[in-house]
């Protein structure tokens, strides 16, 4: 078939779960209701660490209307610890409480009042040990441990090389390394040399994590999840329970928003323990407060050295991160490779040495946040180039541009090449923000890049179905959290497919249901799920086709598709006349299926990315001098993603990430005293207002259909995050002339740095 | 206790406790899952109704308050399948995400059209103060209902 113009694929049309959404009809995980449902209230340490002696709940349990209550000593009837990357967290705390806010025990009543009045009867002896908060505390000498025992790993095939230090709070340590950093920087003629801190900060996906909870003989467990990953959260539940994959069902219903917080399992281990203790349906929702004691953004402190030759090219980096992944790994070992071996961001570096540590505290978990630990280095390591430009006496612009991987160029041995343009993205940002012009004297401008992996290896599969009546069901396992995914999936289909977008509906994710998908993170879904749909939908193309070719006895070749029918040279045959050739009946159905799994590869993390992510920001800042306070009064981020499928939703979904980068570059962090979170409500702790974002903010998107996604695209959404504190940050240092290395740039902080300057 | 309130064009004669919250006598009792609890704090303005075209945060205001109110939650903004402006003009400008905090959004904006009908932008930023969205950065949100007031008038 000849190459044919796009119908669907690159409108921005509407979401297609818009109407339910406007309407109040969309249902999350807390909207449902089942028969004879119970509600689970969760008790939690006061202490950021402790010894637990004693959890008794006896009198809890022998309250009227208590349906289960649950210590950790008592889930001897299953497996009680779980975790991605080591199987380090209890359900609930058993011998030691690890962190401020960690379950200890838990009930489940016939209403949620009565859960309430049965916490109050639950009796603990805590013995207070003293905690490790910050890093510094941690890496001590004879820092308590959060940690005594072995660790045993969880389900990462390429975390099998977990490399903790025993008798330390280091659970695990990255090495990445070519050429000679030490030789290179010894010759460069500029080396800097500097350490940058980004703050632990909370993702405040509007909804909080919630799951509902069934068990039953012939089904085994159903379980309704705010989740971003249903199939990650099944392997934890079978392997606790003891039950095949086939019997535990993760239902996934509408997700009020995730930014990584709802990956890997959260709320659902306990949910389902309950469950099972009560022998009822059970509702665990999580409040905001108990969202800040599930799960967080690693803190960070990286200490980066750059070299640059005179004429700015950029000979060697060395980065040494210890990332605070609180009191139990979640995926944070994941994060801390992943992100470190791209820690020299989008540049050429011959000479490399990198080195991270994931660091035990006795603080909230830390995971998976929007950008996955490159947040935390690009922000010292773009803020150094924006230093070197400087002692350089070069354009920050043309410094970049200098130092900038190419299209095609070798990232590292076995991985994928580089597959998208920096150049382009840079030029059209520093041409929007207006770069060459002068700007106001009371603004300063600045720009940032960044450069991502996807996870890799991964899979996606998917299944399309054609209707007896030329509709398309498409079956697929990537979750609608905000970011458009169920949007673009119908209109790949209903582009491969011709069909009208309306005749296309994507189920929501349903483990019993819906085939394999890893994870809906790592701005993976358009390409990898979104190809399985491809492939699913020519699945069934090649079959409408074969069986008109044998039916009318014509090539498929003089075939092709056209507005939901096959047209033959003298013939146009309705896909529902398709369908009654091969089934002789109105029956049946047409069933296409796409595997997308490229395996392990001989890249350095054991597989290749399926595409670069990368994106270029620029700020326009002006800064109160009495008051410190930074306002960014012009934004524009411009991301290669090789195919814009719904360019609306991409520029919403780009527009969020730059205001959710403000919160971590002017409003957030969350704050510790004598173990204490001091800031763990949405009073104490500010994310950005409508009236905090940029009074002008303009994403653009580079289009070169070079992704190896449908139509060229690539991923997209963690990219414009990524540069917005570096860019800030450099602006207000060419408005200033000061410099900061700590996030977020409060006004307090700035207000000290520009006084300190005079 | 006893209370009378009509939501949505429909009276409702309710048993409630005193300390019953507005939200969860909507959610629970009524069935209209629309408002959102997230901060419980009146912080987020998820989970706002109107209470006699005043908008309230439900989750901490008490449901006895609003006795013998007239109330409009989000399920009441369309006029059967006919949308309201405003869910209108969030569809078309791409000002939904995840969904959690329109609800509150579109009742906001209905109780700031009500009072303002030609809002400039600065009173729009103004009014969604107590209205947060972690998914789209606001612009299009704040783009939609300028787009509603323009329609509307």
């Amino acid at each position: 078939m000849s190459a044919r113009p796009l119908r669907v694929v690159g409108r921005p049309v509407p979401r297609v779960d818009g109407l339910e959404k406007v309407t109040g009809r969309a249902r999350y995980v807390t909207d449902l209701v089942l028969p004879g449902m119970a509600h689970a209230r969760v008790m939690r340490s006061p202490y950021a660490h402790a010894r637990v002696r004693r959890v008794d709940v006896t009198r809890a349990r022998a309250l009227t209307g208590v349906l289960a209550a649950l210590s950790g000593a008592e889930l001897t009837w299953c497996e009680p610890y779980y975790g991605p990357a080591y199987r380090d967290r209890p359900v609930l705390a058993i011998d030691v409480a690890r962190y401020e806010g960690e379950p200890v025990a838990a009930v489940a009543a016939v209403d949620e009042a009565t859960a309430d009045a049965a916490l109050d009867l639950i009796e603990v002896d805590y013995e207070p040990l003293p905690p490790v908060i910050t890093l510094e505390e941690a890496l001590a000498a004879g820092a308590p441990l959060v940690h005594t025992g072995k660790p045993q790993a969880g389900i990462f095939a390429d975390l099998s090389t977990l490399r903790p230090e025993p008798g330390t709070n280091i659970c695990h340590q990255f090495h990445f390394a070519r050429g000679d950093s030490a030789g290179a920087l010894a010759s460069a003629d500029l080396v800097l040399d500097d350490t940058y801190r980004f703050p632990p900060v909370q993702h405040y996906a509007m909804e909080p994590h919630a799951a509902v909870a069934v068990w039953s003989e012939t089904d085994g467990l159903t379980i309704w999840a705010s989740s971003q990953n249903p199939y990650s959260v099944r392997v934890e539940l079978a392997k606790m329970f003891d039950v095949p994959l086939a019997r535990i069902r993760v239902v996934v219903p509408h997700l009020g928003g995730g930014f990584g917080s709802k990956t890997y399992a959260k709320l659902e281990p306990l949910a389902a323990a309950l469950a099972r203790a009560a022998g009822r349906p059970v509702r665990l929702a999580a409040s905001v407060a108990e969202a800040f004691q599930t799960v967080r953004r690693c803190a960070a402190r990286v200490h980066v050295r750059v070299g640059f030759r005179r004429d700015g090219l950029l000979v060697a980096v060395e980065c040494d991160a210890d990332y605070d992944v609180g009191a139990y790994a979640d995926i944070g070992p994941r994060v801390v490779q992943k992100a470190t071996y791209t820690a020299t961001g989008p540049y050429r570096v011959p000479h490399v040495e990198l080195a991270a540590r994931a660091v035990y505290t006795n603080t909230t978990p830390g995971g998976a946040f929007r950008g996955f630990g490159v947040p935390q280095l690009a922000w010292a390591l773009e803020s150094l180039v924006d230093a070197a430009a400087d002692r350089l006496g070069r354009d920050p612009v043309e410094l970049r541009r200098q130092n900038f991987l190419a299209h095609g160029e070798e990232f590292a041995p076995g991985d994928t090449p580089i597959d998208g343009k920096l150049e382009e993205s840079l030029s059209r940002a520093a041409e929007a923000i207006g770069w060459t012009r002068a700007s106001a004297a009371d603004r300063g401008r600045g720009v940032a890049a960044m450069l991502k992996a996807s996870v890799a290896p991964s899979v996606s599969e998917a299944i399309v179905r054609l209707h007896t009546d030329g509709s398309v069901s498409v079956l697929a396992s990537a979750v609608e959290m905000g970011q458009g995914t169920r949007t673009v999936l119908a209109q790949i289909a209903a582009e491969v497919l011709c069909v009208p977008l309306a005749r296309v509906t994507v189920v929501q994710p349903d483990t019993a249901v819906t085939p394999y998908d890893q994870t809906t993170s790592s701005s993976r879904s358009t390409t990898m799920t979104g190809r399985a749909v491809q492939v699913a939908s020519e699945d069934v193309r090649e079959q409408l086709l074969r069986i008109t070719a044998e039916a009318l006895g014509v090539a498929t070749r003089d075939l092709t598709l056209d507005e939901g029918a096959v047209v033959a040279p003298a013939r146009r045959l309705p896909y529902a006349e398709v369908l009654l050739l091969r089934f002789g009946m109105s029956g049946g159905e047409l069933i296409g299926r796409g595997v997308i799994a490229p395996g392990r590869t001989a890249a350095p993390l054991g597989g290749s990315t399926p595409f670069w992510e990368m994106a270029v920001g620029a700020a326009e800042v002006s800064v109160d001098e009495e008051t410190g306070a930074v306002r960014v009064e012009r934004y524009v981020s411009v991301a290669d993603v090789g195919r814009a499928v719904n360019p609306l939703l991409l520029e919403g979904q780009d527009e969020g990430g730059v205001v959710q980068g403000l919160g971590h570059t002017l409003l957030e962090e969350m704050l510790y005293a004598d173990g204490h979170l001091l800031n763990g409500t949405l009073l104490l702790y500010r994310v950005p207002r409508a009236d905090d974002a940029p009074p002008a903010l303009e994403c653009h998107f580079v289009e070169n259909a070079d992704g190896s996604g449908p139509f060229g695209a690539k991923g997209a959404g963690e990219g414009s995050l990524i540069p917005v504190s570096p860019a800030v940050a450099n602006a207000l240092a060419r408005l200033t002339g000061v410099r900061l290395r700590d996030l977020p740039l409060t006004p307090e902080r700035v207000w000290r740095a520009l006084r300190a300057r005079r | 206790m006893n209370l009378t309130m009509v939501v949505n064009g429909s009276s409702h004669e309710l048993d409630v406790a005193p300390h019953s919250l507005l939200l969860d006598v909507l959610r629970d009792s009524l069935d209209l899952k629309g408002a959102k609890r997230s901060c419980d704090t009146q912080v987020c303005g998820a989970c706002t109704v109107l209470v006699d075209g005043q908008a309230v945060s439900a989750c901490t205001y008490l449901a006895v308050e609003a006795d013998g109110c007239s109330l409009l939650t989000v399920e009441g903004l369309a006029d059967g399948e006919a949308l309201d402006p405003l869910q209108r003009a969030f569809l078309d400008a791409g000002a939904v995400q995840c969904g959690f905090c329109t609800s509150g959004m579109l009742l906001t904006a209905r109780a700031l059209l009500r009072e303002n009908a030609a809002p400039s932008r600065e009173d729009i930023l103004h009014y969604l103060r107590g209205s947060l969205c972690r998914c789209t950065g606001y612009r299009k949100i704040v783009e939609a209902i300028m787009t509603a007031a323009r329609t509307t008038r």
